[in-house]
């Protein structure tokens, strides 16, 4: 993009500049328009398989109803509770909305479409991912209540724990790949099994690492059956209890801009990202973002069915899961995965 | 623990299984109805919001006995009489609270010329509590409104009583 | 130009709050300040052209050990009156530190300057990138070069935390735990009996 600005007769510095605001821009709008749609499609799932119609009032099958329930929190007055630490209280929802929108800056939408182009793609979204759970914690101490406080208490813990895994999970795939950057790992799943399976996803050695990221991605983005954070049936609504108004807005965005993120690493780790499934050259005529599209959407629809059908796990349940499962079960991967490369010569 | 149950619990069978009959009752037909647009056939008997009847020439049943007042559990009728011009016993204020209303039905069981009775509307939400503080207009409004259902509903109710 | 910016903004950000961290009365507020501290910290690296450490650090620190330090003062309960009451007793020490560390830091610099050590060059600007990306360059140095300290200092740290969970780690008796492989291991079977009890005989438990 910075080429044509560059041709419009701009320095290369502003052009660069320009290129990147527009960037900017071009990912996270159609981002927010894409939470609008996904947090209806959320609600049309659940009640589907709940036997319920979900929203169907407001526009032609209840499309307009993410729009609606925004312009009502929009409208609504914001609350802040008298004895709440006022600034971090404000600060909290928008870094939770922030750091959900900055890790889309490394994701490759199409072969070559990235906004920043960095070696370190996959540290950065596991650096920024990290990050997300101060939105929760922040607002949890913030509200000086106590039921916030606890969901602060076990998001920072939850979140610390599905890390780890996650990071032996993509160390697998980085051995295989051989590289950080996110373009690199969907090239490198090129016809990665049998020569015509695009993604590790379909290599059985990888497949069990599949599992565990989708499992860990929902205990990451704290969504059921992992959502203890905002437990209803205990803490009322966790760290958002005291919020209301744009700052409840922000965080219900965010949270859904991660999980968003979460299928996209899927797709991209696990599934070949905007490469199409299979490697069969009619299948490349079909723009590489409609791929990558398709298989977020695949991944959302599990996350929702996830949701729709697994309870709600016990706090020592999720810990138990995270630290004597996961981790052991990844790390004998990690061992596993790069034996396995040492002995076919990947690495010569 | 046998090997079968081994391979079931680390290929997640139990959730796979669980999955599966999610997935199926994704596709069935829905349970619920399309509320504002169709709504479920109510009994004859459906205690909803109140009215206050008339007779067939326009004059209205109630004669003041304040029986509903008195079997009211949750005191929420309000009844004042005094003689009318003409020397029929008449209300000058009949008052209902839906606020308290518990809806038992009671009054209708309890009155002797069918002049107070529960209707068959329950769609009747308010923006204020003061809208909800009924007086003798607004039951005898929602009387000359909603006649024609109460009557019916009265009549089919009728066999069983 | 945009270069020189982003280092003066960083760095002016890292040293302000970093003084906000020791300055500010409130711990849980100086815990984030040492976030904001971290956070600059990693954008000076990423200046160097050393986004693999600018990374490791945000994950490390500000998303795993910040955390816990979050975790536990929020939970803290302090006295900040009796905190205070200390300092005038401990201020010779607290000067004596900051003398030794002053003098540390003079030393190092010197030695630096002396261009012996391989960390950059001697006028202060970065080493010169050799070719390939960071993440193979600290993998050369920490698995060819050093792999011994590297496995020492791994061992170390294994010492450490199995002497911590010992140390910690307590059995109860009066705790009834989940034991979950029993849990998946218990058949419908063996859980229900089917009886057909003869009318006014009762079952037998």
């Amino acid at each position: 993009m910075t080429e044509t600005f560059i041709n419009w007769g701009m320095t290369a510095d502003w052009a660069w500049f320009v290129a990147t605001i527009c960037g900017i821009l071009l990912i996270a709008l159609p981002l927010m328009l894409g939470v609008a749609m996904i947090i209806y499609a959320d609600r049309k799932i659940w009640a589907a398989m709940a036997l319920r119609r979900g929203p169907n009032v407001v526009g032609p099958f209840g499309l307009l109803q993410s729009f609606a329930d925004g312009l009502k929190v929009f409208l609504q007055e914001t609350i802040i509770p008298s004895a709440a630490n006022k600034g971090l209280f404000l600060i909290a929802p928008i870094i939770t909305f922030t750091v959900a929108l900055m890790a889309w800056a490394v994701i490759p939408f199409n072969s070559g479409a990235v906004l920043a182009d960095i070696n370190v793609g996959l540290l950065y979204i596991l650096a920024i991912s990290s990050l997300g759970v101060y939105g929760v914690v922040i607002a949890g101490w913030a509200s000086n209540s106590k039921y916030p406080f606890f969901s602060a208490m076990r998001a920072a813990a939850q979140m610390i724990s599905y890390e780890v895994s996650i990071g032996f999970i993509i160390i697998c795939v980085v051995l295989w790949a051989g590289t950080f950057n996110m373009n690199g790992i969907v090239i490198a799943q090129k016809g990665h099994v049998f020569g015509f399976l695009n993604g590790f996803g379909f290599n059985p050695l990888l497949f069990p690492m599949w599992v565990l990221f989708l499992i860990s991605g929902m205990a990451e983005t704290a969504r059921a059956p992992f959502d203890l954070t905002e437990a209803e049936s205990e803490l009322v609504a966790g760290y958002q209890t005291e919020y209301s108004s744009m700052s409840f807005a922000l965080y219900w965005l965010g949270e859904y801009a991660n999980v968003l993120l979460m299928c996209t690493l899927n797709a991209v780790l696990f599934f070949g990202g905007w490469l199409p499934p299979v490697d069969w050259a009619p299948l490349y005529w079909v723009n590489g973002f409609v791929w990558l599209l398709l298989k977020i959407l695949f991944f959302f629809f599990i996350f929702s069915w996830v949701k729709a059908t697994v309870p709600r796990y016990r706090y020592d349940q999720l810990m138990r899961l995270g630290w004597k499962v996961f981790l052991p079960f990844s790390l004998l991967w990690v061992f596993l995965v790069s034996g396995y490369l040492m002995a076919t010569g990947h690495f010569a | 623990m046998t090997v079968a149950q081994f391979i079931k619990a680390f290929t997640l069978w139990e959730f796979l299984k669980a999955h599966a009959l999610t997935l199926k009752y994704f596709f069935k037909p829905k349970a619920t109805i399309n509320y504002p647009y169709e709504k479920n056939p109510l009994s004859p008997r459906f205690r909803g919001e109140h009215a206050l009847r008339r007779y067939p020439n326009g004059e209205e049943r109630c004669i003041a006995c304040k029986l509903c007042e008195a079997v009211c559990p949750a005191q929420a009728i309000t009844i004042e009489a005094e003689p009318r011009d003409d020397g029929s016993r008449r209300t000058t204020r009949y008052d209902i609270d839906m606020t308290k209303c518990i809806f038992c039905g009671f009054c209708q069981e309890a009155c002797p010329v069918d002049a107070i009775v529960e209707g068959p509307n329950f769609e009747y939400a308010t923006e204020t509590r003061e809208e909800l503080l009924y007086d003798k207009a607004k039951l005898l409004a929602n009387g000359d409104k909603w006649e024609r259902a109460i009557a019916a509903n009265l009549e089919a109710d009728a066999p069983y009583r | 130009m945009i270069h020189t910016i982003a280092f003066y903004l960083f760095a002016a950000i890292l040293i302000a709050s970093a003084v906000l961290v020791i300055m500010s009365r409130n711990p849980v507020h100086s815990v984030l300040w040492l976030i904001l501290a971290f956070f600059n910290a990693a954008g000076l690296m990423v200046l160097v052209g050393a986004e693999f450490i600018a990374m490791l650090l945000v994950i490390v620190y500000v998303g795993a050990v910040a955390v816990l330090f979050l975790f536990v003062v929020m939970m803290l309960d302090i006295d900040f009156a009796e905190l205070r009451g200390g300092f005038m007793k401990n201020f010779p020490l607290g000067i004596a530190l900051a003398v030794a560390l002053l003098a540390e830091l003079v030393l190092g610099l010197g030695a630096y300057r002396a261009g012996k050590l391989e960390l950059g060059q001697a006028d202060g600007t970065a080493a010169t990138l050799a070719g390939r990306s960071n993440i193979e360059s600290i993998g050369g140095l920490l698995y060819g070069e050093y792999l011994f300290l590297f496995e020492a200092a791994g061992l170390v740290l294994l010492v450490a935390m199995i002497g911590a969970i010992v140390l910690t780690h307590r059995q109860r008796t009066d705790t009834r735990g989940q034991n979950i492989s029993k849990q998946i291991a218990r058949r419908p079977e063996e859980a229900t009996i089917n009886v057909k009890p003869e009318i006014g005989k009762g079952v037998q438990l």
